[in-house]
């Protein structure tokens, strides 16, 4: 089908962009990378009377380590940036393994992470990264300028805590603890398809080679990405044996509780949550200890 | 400020062209209807089926999920601009006539663009590599199989591998 009519505006400024926002409210939709608003128009599912496109605004195409090791990406940075990005991949190589898993390679040179974090869709692969990262996500409105945590960002299924007339205009992600490990990993029907389960894992080792911090996050898991703070609990202070990550899995799948589809049975996922938790868990602890050593 | 037609000025096979369109105005009908350019074809209109992908600054992109307006500025390639003037056909093109990697064609257009920019990406892509890089873009005819072939055959004529 096709769209339905709305009228258009290409601002040359952020400040621009976001006053027509506030003039417009809920009658104006932010454009970005166009992958989730525009199947949705062409649908009729969304019609918005107003359209607002970023993607003449200057300057938003960034990838910059901040002074701390953090990372931070602007509005218009689109998957296929992460992709080939060397920062990413030697500062956060968890969003850097994620990013292939995104659809497909003409879906990711158009579709942005911020787009992608602001749709909420919770079989997203991005929205579990930034968890499990402890991201952090600039919202602007011409009213308004906050920073808000990953874990408080996802509210519910495509929706977040942004306010009306709030964009996400930026992400970032902090540095990695020291002495730390990561892994994604996810099972799909076919490469590029909606995860039938994910798993973001980032753990550090101290010292003594014990597990010093846990962070597991999953999409496709519920009505928003989850973390299983129960499972990073139990690892905390432990070493890292087979033992370990034996029930490290089977608690995730006591405290992962996926609803299941038309594709799949809830029994399924959760046996998905404890083979990949052990996976990931397994490869970034591996991942710990190398960098450890080096 | 808020404009119901949008003037766009963009670069198509390396021709110029200018028009006046409705924002609304789905790329890949911009292509077809407006440009004539009916190489592109639209399957799915919501950005699942490869159909009609194409380059845009030489990344291949679905011309569904674009609106017009956005392609001002920007060069496109289609696949009317594969084969050269005189009809001498691009590799890629050759190899899947050599390997009968089509059957009714529909999809054939998508999946040249794709691999153009693939190809340009990886001259020594493996199958495994290729065999990723076509999933978003289906066939219901070939069972995919020549057209894995065709690109492998590709691969090596461009790439220069065995």
């Amino acid at each position: 089908m096709k769209p339905a009519p709305f009228r258009y505006a290409a601002p040359r400024s952020i400040e621009e962009l976001l006053a027509l926002k506030a003039e417009h409210g809920d009658d104006a939709k932010f454009l970005a990378g166009g992958q989730s608003l525009i199947p949705t128009m062409n649908f009729r599912l969304a019609q918005p009377a107003v359209l607002l496109d970023l993607n003449t605004l200057p300057d938003q195409n960034f990838i910059v380590e901040t002074s701390s090791g953090g990372v931070r990406i602007g509005a218009l940075v689109r998957h296929s940036d992460i992709e080939t990005s060397e920062t990413i991949a030697r500062s956060h190589p968890l969003a850097h393994e994620a990013i292939r898993f995104v659809a497909h390679p003409q879906i990711r040179n158009r579709g942005t992470l911020c787009g992608n974090l602001a749709h909420a869709d919770p079989a997203s692969e991005m929205p579990a990264v930034m968890l499990a990262l402890g991201g952090r996500f600039h919202a602007r409105s011409a009213a308004s300028d906050r920073w808000i945590d990953a874990s408080d960002f996802f509210l519910s299924i495509f929706t977040t805590a942004l306010e009306e007339n709030e964009m996400l205009c930026e992400v970032e992600m902090p540095p990695l603890p020291p002495g730390s490990g990561t892994c994604f990993l996810e099972v799909s029907r076919r490469p590029g398809d909606f995860a039938m389960m994910g798993v973001a894992t980032v753990v550090s080792l101290d010292e003594a080679g014990r597990c010093a911090e846990a962070r597991i996050a999953y999409c496709s898991a519920g009505e928003t990405p989850l973390l299983a703070p129960g499972v990073a609990a139990s690892l905390a202070g432990e070493e890292p044996d087979e033992t370990a990550l034996l029930n490290a899995a089977r608690q995730a799948a006591e405290e992962i509780d996926p609803p299941g589809n038309v594709h799949l049975t809830s029994a399924y996922q959760k046996h998905l949550v404890a083979v990949l938790t052990g996976r990931a868990l397994r490869t970034a602890f591996a991942r710990a200890n190398t960098s450890a050593s080096q | 400020m808020l404009e119901e037609l949008v003037t766009v000025s963009t670069v198509v096979n390396g021709k110029h062209y200018r028009r006046v369109v409705e924002p609304r105005l789905l790329l890949s009908d911009f292509i077809r209807h407006d440009l004539g350019l009916t190489g592109t074809h639209v399957g799915c209109e919501h950005g699942v089926c490869g159909a009609c992908t194409i380059l845009v600054d030489e990344k291949p992109v679905r011309a569904c999920l674009m609106f017009t307006p956005q392609a001002d500025g920007h060069a496109i390639e289609t696949v009317e601009g594969l084969a050269e003037e005189n009809g001498e056909l691009h590799p890629l093109q050759e190899a899947f006539r050599d390997k009968h990697g089509l059957q009714c064609g529909f999809c054939t257009p998508g999946i040249l663009m794709t691999m153009k920019a693939f190809i340009a990406q990886h001259p020594k892509a493996t199958e495994g590599e290729i065999r990723e890089a076509l999933s978003g873009n289906l066939c219901r005819c070939t069972g995919y199989q020549n057209i894995v072939e065709a690109v492998r055959l590709a691969v090596s004529r461009i790439g220069g591998s065995s």
